[in-house]
């Protein structure tokens, strides 16, 4: 408990004064962030109706994540999920055979065989992991999966070092560490 | 039951294994961790579960029964009855047949029933608190006295406005075509209506089926009652009509039956199919939200019979988005206060860092620039009496209605 305590102040230390060189703080991998980040804040990306009711989101910048990530990449990001729910949700030869294949058999085959639907939100599973770890952790974000959200809302959780208070203040945030 | 008892016994006979090691343990809150409870236990809303959050229906089911007990009923007198005779004198096909369609029924309406119509998940806590938050900066500064205008978000789908109201329940803005069903307490995504038949509610996700299931009926209902009247006139050729019903009681009943199922049922396969070819819901049917007043259209139609057709009936098979069956987080014990048996229930790990009030939680300080929401739902959320995730803690402009339009007609009325 002492030795945890005392690792963690050690990398809180790190961190701090890492935040007084290179500004927002570093995260290193999703397990850094979880233990040493304490969260400050959630953007929550609405859904896109205009083109009915399919599974689109807005590609608008929230103004929260201005100093935290660039553009680009968090645009890139809406647009390849946009991309995956549309390919999901196709109207198309395949979703037809599968459909009237599913009739046929009472659905009972959808017991054994996964629908394009599942097999689609596995890889938006694995693409939202992938981007947590490359791109957003390290810049103290996390990107929830929408569909633990009911489909509604990608949220995006902000995250500041546990021992600063956003700012850099190298001095204040060690002493803050060591009291713990 | 009677294994959630076994359950609790096992995790009692290790608290008093551990009561040595950790005497101050909180007893409560231990006992709490070694059950496993599953996220259905602790859903809001008025539905019932069962084989442990696989199967989804309404609170009330005797409809249902109802249902079941007419079909399976007339079938098992249909079997009885008509079909010997009828094998022999005119195809064993028949039985057959009818077998097959009987057995289309009965998994159709089970998956109708049985299976998740599209239920939206209420908002957590953050996200509604973001949602106030919006609603406030697009109302502005309502003066003392006034009543604050209506909440409506309006979106173009396809060169139409479409208004989405905010649901005081789930606290969410309702996507487009959903609605509240206030049978079930839930909002359904792409909501027709509750079927008591069936004991659930029809929606995105059980639409098809339950077409199918109208479907089906009918070409049942209208193949028993032709061959009931073949074996009746067939029957009544060789030995005369009084003594054919004396012989095979049960054409009578079944001929009753069919009679008024014909009616009601292929009446409705016949307006469900209307529906489709314009693809519109019941819902919007009924309050005629596409009748072509004020030059409003449908935006979800194809304009094409044969694509809302084929959109309704072989589109993708949406996912659940309620998960019934995951495992319900459950703080480690050091987070508790001493006092209260609460059960963390959301489904991200730090929601602990969100209760300010417990003294053993790391992050007291909430960093300076956060935004005054997060402070203010930390401070609402006053955890340690928490039981249920998804029904938070009211911010204050919020009502708890079950319907949003109730809400506004009242405040109308007003």
């Amino acid at each position: 408990m002492a030795t945890e305590r005392h690792t963690v102040s050690n990398l809180t230390i790190f961190v701090s004064l890492c935040v007084c060189v290179c500004g927002p703080p570093q995260f290193h991998n999703l397990q850094e962030l979880r233990q040493s980040a304490s969260l400050a804040n959630k953007v929550f990306i609405q859904r896109d109706y205009s083109e009915g009711t399919t599974c689109r989101f807005q590609t608008k910048f929230p103004s929260e994540l201005e100093s935290r990530i660039e553009r680009t990449l968090f645009e890139d990001t809406v647009k390849t999920l946009n991309n995956y729910y549309a390919e999901a949700e196709k109207i198309g030869g395949q979703s037809y055979l599968e459909g009237c294949l599913a009739c046929a058999t009472a659905y009972l085959i959808f017991l054994c065989m996964e629908t394009r639907y599942e097999k689609v939100l596995k890889k938006i599973a694995k693409y939202i992991q992938e981007q947590n770890e490359k791109f957003y952790a390290p810049r103290g974000l996390l990107v929830t999966d929408p569909i633990e959200r009911g489909m509604r809302v990608i949220e995006i959780s902000i995250y500041e070092d546990r021992g600063s208070s956003g700012s850099s203040s190298g001095s204040s945030s060690v002493s803050g560490s060591t009291a713990r | 039951m009677l294994y959630g008892q076994r359950l609790v016994q096992k995790s009692v006979i290790s608290l008093i294994q551990q009561a040595d090691i950790h005497p101050k343990k909180d007893t409560m809150s231990a006992v709490m961790i070694a059950r496993k409870v599953r996220k259905w236990e602790k859903l809001p809303g008025k539905n019932t579960f069962c084989c442990d959050g696989r199967v989804m229906m309404a609170r009330q089911k005797g409809v249902f029964y109802l249902t079941l007990l007419l079909i399976m009923g007339t079938c098992a007198l249909f079997f009885a009855f008509e079909c010997p005779y009828l094998a022999v004198h005119l195809s064993p096909a028949i039985p057959v047949f009818a077998a097959l369609i009987f057995l289309f029924v009965i998994a159709m309406l089970l998956r109708t029933s049985f299976s998740d119509p599209g239920v939206l998940p209420r908002a957590l806590p953050e996200e509604a608190t973001f949602i106030e938050m919006e609603i406030e900066a697009a109302n502005g500064n309502v003066p003392a006295g006034q009543r604050p205008p209506p909440r409506i978000r309006n979106v173009q789908i396809n060169n139409q406005i479409v208004k989405l109201k905010y649901c005081y329940t789930c606290k969410i803005f309702r996507p487009p075509r959903a609605s509240h069903c206030s049978i079930c307490d839930n909002c359904v995504d792409r909501f027709d209506h509750h079927c008591p038949w069936v004991g659930n509610c029809v929606g995105k996700r059980n639409y098809r089926y339950f077409y199918m299931f109208t479907l089906s009926l009918s070409l049942l209902t209208i193949y028993i009652f032709t061959f009931d009247i073949v074996h009746v006139v067939m029957r009544s050729v060789d030995n005369g009509f009084l003594n054919t019903l004396k012989e095979t009681p049960g054409t009578v009943l079944e001929v009753l039956v069919c009679f008024f199922t014909l009616w009601s049922v292929v009446g409705l396969t016949g307006f469900h199919t209307y529906l489709i070819s314009l693809n519109q819901t019941t819902n919007e049917d009924i309050k005629g939200s596409w009748s072509g007043k004020n030059r409003v259209q449908n935006p979800y139609s194809h304009k094409n019979f044969i694509k809302n057709c084929c959109e309704a009936l072989c589109g993708p098979t949406y996912p659940s988005v309620l998960d019934r069956r995951g495992l319900m987080q459950e703080d480690s014990p050091v987070s508790f206060t001493s006092a209260a048996p609460s059960i963390s229930s959301s489904s991200y790990p730090v929601s602990q860092t969100m209760k300010t009030t417990a003294p053993l939680i790391p992050n007291e300080h909430t960093p300076d620039d956060a935004k005054p929401s997060i402070a203010a739902s930390a401070e609402k959320s006053d955890s340690p009496k928490e039981e249920l995730p998804p029904a938070p803690k009211v911010p204050p402009l919020a009502s708890p209605e079950t319907d949003a339009e109730a809400t506004l007609a009242k405040e109308k009325a007003q």
